[in-house]
């Protein structure tokens, strides 16, 4: 078998992803196992509409928020790093910081009467709730470039933006990564909530179980919702090896060593 | 190539460069010495405008360095610092290659570039072209920091304190290193050290520095025989060494006794009088004959001589 196979076999995100994807089509299918532990409900398995277009409408909100979050909070964070936007940078620190106390349940709430019912209010909760771990990775990232790198960047002739293009996104790119991983895994699990202003997501059967009673629906829309999340979150830990070994400078392999695959 | 005249720069309540005048002529090798805080780094980033200065004015090569756009100013001038400051995501040949490719040259001449220069550093550039800095030692990565600072030919070379951090074996390799190239291609350095040796092994002009000032600028030589106060003698570290480095900046063939004989292995007239002294004191001899480079005899040397 060769290296690569193997390694594809044995990494836990493929069979956890294989999993996720078999529950997304292959739910109906576990009726009877449902119908056995639950005889009193009926049906045993949530049919209002598909699994399938649940996850894809809550990873369409997610994506629509996390894509407007990153693009502002790096955004915001690249500004406020710049000598001219430096004094900006407590103001924007506390409106950040802000977003994310504010309860999202709060957020859609007050969302409502402005946007109307539907995966409006959803999206802006989590675009605003998924701002500070953006903001606050993506400008330790960038002050974690190293000063003589900067100096060095600046005395060869570097322009501003080819500095900011070239060196210091490029080193800033593991830290600013790892705030896009902690606000896109929050924005999955939030986005549940969502059901609640009638968007459609996989908190869906979670609320019409909690309110008709049917704890199969539950279970399956929190099942779902759970490997939907460590899912995600398994893609980025491969994608973050990867922007590390970029960013430190070396192949895989020879010099990190064999755990880099 | 370089008119340094009345500069000035003040943080905050402290003159940090304080009407600072300097004349750097074309092809020197200049070294700016000085304790830390003395304002000597300053200085030498005000000449590439990474430090913005608050009076006078610095002219390269005739050109007042306020008309001229920073970045470009910047391309046309070599600079290499004490921690290297290579880009960890990049690999050699493209960290070397960075301002030839600012300047937009053709990627075969930007490659044949690079080639030239880890040949001229002794860095075989099929086993470095492709690493990236971390896999170098600190010797190394200073060379292809050094490298990286030659890599569009600029005619001036700003370096602060490049060797400070590395081991004193590997620093005096790389002293020897910068000091062929500097007399091969006659580019014009400045360097910034607090180290009185490195300063006396490198400089063909020394500028003391004191709290922003230039207390003496002058020859090496100068420096030890006519320290211009108490300050600069404390620095070069007082009477006693600086007898010493005397002795190692002289050459033998300053005090020669043309035609005169003598026995034993002779001694080429480029030796320092330090390697004079050290040959007589190992052969317990008080004389030694002299040769020129082509190995013809010049004369003779004595002990005498020597402390003339």
């Amino acid at each position: 078998m060769s290296r690569q196979l193997h390694d594809a076999v044995a990494s836990p995100a493929l069979w956890v992803l294989v999993l996720f994807i078999v529950l997304l089509i292959g739910m109906p299918a576990s009726a009877p196992l449902f119908h056995w532990a639950f005889p009193l409900v009926s049906p045993p398995v949530f049919e209002r509409t598909t699994f399938l277009a649940l996850f894809l409408s809550h990873a369409g909100m997610v994506a629509a928020a996390s894509v407007a979050s990153t693009l502002l909070g790096v955004g915001v964070a690249i500004l406020v790093t710049r000598p001219a936007g430096r004094d900006f940078r407590p103001i924007a620190n506390t409106l950040a910081t802000i977003g994310q106390t504010f309860p999202p349940a709060a957020v859609l709430a007050l969302a409502v009467p402005a946007l109307g019912f539907g995966p409006r209010p959803t999206i802006i909760a989590l675009f605003l709730y998924g701002l500070l771990p953006i903001i606050e990775n993506s400008i330790a990232g960038l002050d974690g470039v190293p000063a003589a790198v900067r100096d060095a960047a600046a005395g060869m002739g570097l322009s501003a933006w080819q500095r900011l293009r070239d060196v210091e996104l490029p080193l800033a790119a593991p830290a600013i990564l790892a705030g896009v991983r902690v606000s896109v895994t929050i924005a999955i699990g939030t986005a549940t909530i969502g059901s609640t202003v009638g968007a459609l997501t996989l908190g869906t059967p979670i609320f019409d179980g909690l309110a008709g009673n049917k704890i199969p629906f539950v279970v399956q829309g929190a099942a779902l919702v759970a490997l939907f999340a460590i899912v995600t979150d398994m893609l980025f830990a491969r994608l973050d090896r990867h922007l590390r070994i970029t960013a430190a400078g070396g192949p895989p392999g020879e010099y990190f060593g064999n755990n880099a695959g | 190539m370089i008119e340094i005249e009345g500069v000035s720069k003040i943080y905050g309540d402290r003159r940090v460069v304080d009407d600072l005048s300097l004349s750097i002529p074309e092809g020197s090798f200049c070294v700016f010495l000085g304790p830390s805080g003395c304002g000597k780094s300053t200085t030498l980033r005000m000449i590439n405008r990474l430090v913005p200065f608050d009076s006078g004015t610095i002219r390269v090569g005739g050109d007042d360095i306020r008309q001229i756009r920073p970045e470009a100013l910047r391309r046309r001038i070599g600079y290499a610092i004490q921690s290297t400051g290579l880009f960890p995501h990049w690999r050699i040949q493209d960290n070397i290659a960075t301002v030839p490719r600012l300047l937009g040259w053709p990627s075969q001449r930007v490659r044949d570039r690079v080639t030239e220069l880890l040949e001229l550093f002794r860095l075989d550039p099929e086993t470095y072209r492709l690493k990236f800095p971390q896999q170098l030692s600190g010797g190394e990565q200073q060379r292809v920091g050094v490298a990286r600072a030659l890599a569009a030919d600029p005619d001036l070379l700003l370096m602060d304190e490049p060797f400070a951090a590395v081991d004193p074996i590997t620093r005096a390799a790389l002293q020897g290193e910068i000091l062929r190239i500097q007399r091969d291609t006659k580019k014009t350095v400045v360097f910034v050290t607090h180290d009185i040796e490195e300063a006396l092994r490198l400089a063909t002009d020394i500028a003391v520095l004191d709290h922003g000032r230039v207390v003496q600028w002058g020859k090496p030589v100068e420096l030890l025989e006519h320290p211009a106060n108490e300050f600069v003698t404390r620095f070069v570290g007082g009477v006693d060494a600086s007898a010493f480095s005397l002795l190692s900046l002289r050459k033998v063939a300053e005090r020669l006794q043309p035609g005169a004989a003598a026995e034993g292995e002779p001694l080429s007239a480029d030796a320092s009088l330090r390697d004079a002294l050290a040959a007589m004191t190992a052969r317990h001899v008080d004389r030694l004959p002299v040769v020129d480079a082509a190995g013809q005899p010049l004369g003779a040397v004595t002990l005498a001589d020597l402390v003339r």
